[in-house]
């Protein structure tokens, strides 16, 4: 009992045809979307990797150009096979190739479905990482003189503007570390001696931010130092000042802003599998449809396509005592050389 | 004497209209591209339009959306009329409307130079309005509690942040003018007392800059006070300090910015141009050679293509005569109108 059988004659078979290699071809522009997605992702990652942990992993990314370009292939493959399967003659060329061709192609299925779920699951990591490089980041924001770290405050700043956020988690990650060169502390004023043999480590910690946290949106001029006195800035209550600096911390930005795209990526990549699996019924009936036909002289003969020959518990028990066999026929084949070996020796 | 004939033969007329035909769909995408040029231009025009003073430059993109999409219709025109050349009967459809269809497409071109030379001729216009309008924008920074301009400060905050400048010539523009709105400023105090005080308009002027005008790209964290006074800063010279804040005005960088637009928009404008001149002279061309050709058995004959039927000087003079009897034709009309009047009211005043 064949799994949806349906019946064709020429007519239908055409338009199957037709409709398919269509199909294939738009299944193309999809995976060369996918892969051009990956493409994109990955620069996003590099534009930012300095603020990134050296665990950044880009495999996401990765995945989706090599998914991208196999799908290309596979889909351009399917449309050449769908293009010959109407004349007999160059469609007997292939009869050999379609069963191996349509078991990768279930697959590849599998495949994008994966990548799917990888998509959607890259937020977590992505957090832990962005966590650790961006302190890190900022601990090396002073370090405009140090080789290697001096495009930090540039980048970090830069950073800030335009992703409107302040600090890691919030602005109160900038009250814990120093932040101001010590090349451009005056150490021979009273004030600044104190603040720094107060501190354990001998660190100059100020209760002010750097510029790049000011929110132009704010009413009046940005007050980046003594935040939390009040009394250091006239009509100002720090505990309601909500537009003066950027509130959101740069993790939850930067997490959100990547996030969003991973989700828009992860959906299409399900729209893709969608119509990838849509192909592969398609061309399974044209493959099942060409190979029944009643008289296979007469062109316009009727035929009957299917999905699976038997049904779905069948097909499976069927498979399962074909790998049995095999395994079978390779133990005897191993005893067979063991009992062979033991007569010898 | 025809302008600028030339002898068509059949083989001649069919590669002509097919020729124009692919013409026609490739100047279709440059009329296309014309238009995407304009709401291009318009939209970055109005994104900035809160430090512009007059809309008087808002004439070039304008401009340039009509000429696109009716560039667009002309060539597909074009196309429909090379598609029917090979049917003398449908071909015959288009003889009445092919005057009036000309002289449009023409205007149409026409306006396209129109564009071009505007888009470099207003260009000292826009600068003026850069320039009262930069002024104002930084007069009224810091009034946020005034309705209509409370959202000046952050349009001049996100300009200066965007463009990498500060100030409308340079920053000690912020010198000149109190950027600090007086609400938040403490009159309790002796200082800023003393300041606003010595002041002649009761100004309370500083020697500081908003944080917008910021350089990141500076080693040190960015110096916004006291910039001419080097001895409040350490290690500092106000002199050689030229990473500290963007030392470009805004007036210059949204100039060369909408210059720059503008003029490599010229070049463009003046391609599609020409293009569109060759679409409408090879349409002359073949609509001159079908006119030759009587009925669709007869269609291998040779025919002659020409510009004018007559020379420049005898088509003006000709256009000239029948617009005076057009005019002439109505002023007779009126005459008559004015006897048949005249006579009803003597027959009216002899009963």
């Amino acid at each position: 009992m064949a799994l949806f059988k349906i019946k064709f004659d020429l007519q239908k078979r055409v338009k199957l045809a037709q409709g398919l290699w269509l199909m294939y071809w738009f299944a193309v522009i999809a995976g060369a979307l996918v892969f051009a997605m990956g493409l994109f992702f990955k620069i996003e990652l590099r534009k930012n990797s300095e603020l990134m942990d050296s665990n950044e992993s880009h495999f996401v990314p990765n995945l989706l150009i090599i998914v991208g370009l196999l799908a290309c292939g596979i889909n351009a493959f399917g449309g050449k096979i769908c293009y010959d399967s109407l004349d007999t003659a160059k469609f007997a060329r292939w009869k050999t190739a379609m069963k191996p061709f349509l078991i990768s192609c279930l697959a590849f299925n599998a495949l994008l479905i994966l990548t799917a779920l990888f998509c959607f699951m890259m937020r977590i990591p992505l957090m832990f990482t962005l966590a650790e490089g961006l302190k890190n980041s900022m601990k090396f924001y002073k370090d405009t003189d140090t080789p290697g770290r001096c495009y930090m405050k540039r980048t970090l700043d830069q950073m800030q503007m335009e992703f409107k956020c302040c600090g890691n988690n919030n602005y109160k990650d900038w009250f814990e570390i120093q932040w101001v060169s010590n090349r451009y502390l005056d150490f021979s004023a009273k004030e600044v001696k104190d603040r720094i043999s107060s501190n354990v480590d001998g660190k100059y910690l100020m209760d002010a931010v750097p510029f790049s946290c000011c929110n132009p949106s704010s009413p009046r001029p940005c007050i980046q130092a003594q935040l939390t006195n009040n009394s250091a800035h006239y009509s100002y209550d720090h505990y309601t000042e909500d537009l003066n600096i950027w509130k959101r911390g740069c993790r939850d930005a930067l997490v959100s802003y990547y996030g969003g795209m991973l989700n828009t990526i992860g959906i299409l990549v399900i729209l893709v599998t969608v119509l990838e699996v849509a192909v592969t019924v398609g061309l399974q009936y044209v493959n099942t449809a060409m190979s029944t036909l009643v008289n296979p002289e007469d062109p316009e003969s009727e035929s009957e396509g299917w999905i699976l020959e038997k049904t779905v518990k069948e097909t499976f028990t069927d498979i399962m005592a074909k790998a049995k066999a095999m395994r079978g026929s390779q133990v005897e084949d191993g005893e067979g050389g063991e009992g062979a070996v033991a007569t010898v020796s | 004497m025809a302008l600028l004939k030339i002898k068509f033969s059949f083989q001649r007329r069919v590669r002509l209209a097919q020729g124009l035909w692919l013409l026609s769909w490739a100047v279709m995408f440059s009329g296309l591209l014309v238009f995407s040029m304009g709401v291009f231009l318009k939209t970055e025009l109005l994104r900035r339009s809160e430090v512009m003073h007059t809309t008087d430059i808002h004439v070039v993109p304008n401009l340039l959306i009509v000429v696109g999409l009716a560039s667009m219709g002309i060539n597909l025109c074009a196309g429909r009329i090379c598609q029917d050349t090979m049917d003398v009967a449908r071909f015959a459809r288009w003889k009445n409307h092919f005057i009036p269809f000309f002289t449009v497409s023409l205007l149409v071109t026409s306006m396209l130079l129109v564009a071009m030379v505007l888009s470099y001729a207003l260009q000292p216009n826009l600068e003026e309005s850069l320039k009262i309008g930069l002024k104002n924008g930084i007069r009224f920074y810091k009034d946020t509690d005034t309705p209509g301009r409370c959202f000046q400060k952050q349009t001049i905050d996100r300009l200066q942040l965007e463009f990498k400048c500060c100030g409308n010539n340079n920053f000690r523009d912020w010198f000149e003018v109190q950027w600090i709105n007086s609400r938040y400023l403490d009159f309790s105090n002796p200082e800023i007392r003393d300041r606003v005080r010595s002041n002649v308009d009761g100004r309370y002027l500083m020697d500081a800059v908003p944080f917008s005008c910021c350089n990141p790209g500076s080693p040190r964290p960015c110096i916004q006070e006291n910039i001419r006074d080097n001895s409040a800063h350490i290690n500092y010279d106000y002199q050689s300090e030229t990473l500290n804040l963007f030392s470009q005005g805004c007036h210059q960088a949204l100039v060369s910015y909408y210059m720059g637009l503008l003029n490599n928009s010229g070049p463009a404008v003046l391609s599609v141009f020409m293009a569109q001149m060759s679409v409408l002279l090879s349409l002359r061309y073949l609509q001159t050679a079908m006119s030759g050709v009587k009925d669709q058995e007869n269609m291998e004959v040779e025919t002659i293509g020409y510009l004018l039927e007559k020379g420049v000087k005898e088509t003006f003079e000709e256009m000239k005569e029948n617009l005076k009897k057009i005019l002439s034709l109505n002023g007779g009309q009126v005459a008559d109108e004015a006897a048949e009047a005249t006579e009803g009211d003597a027959k009216a005043s002899a009963s």
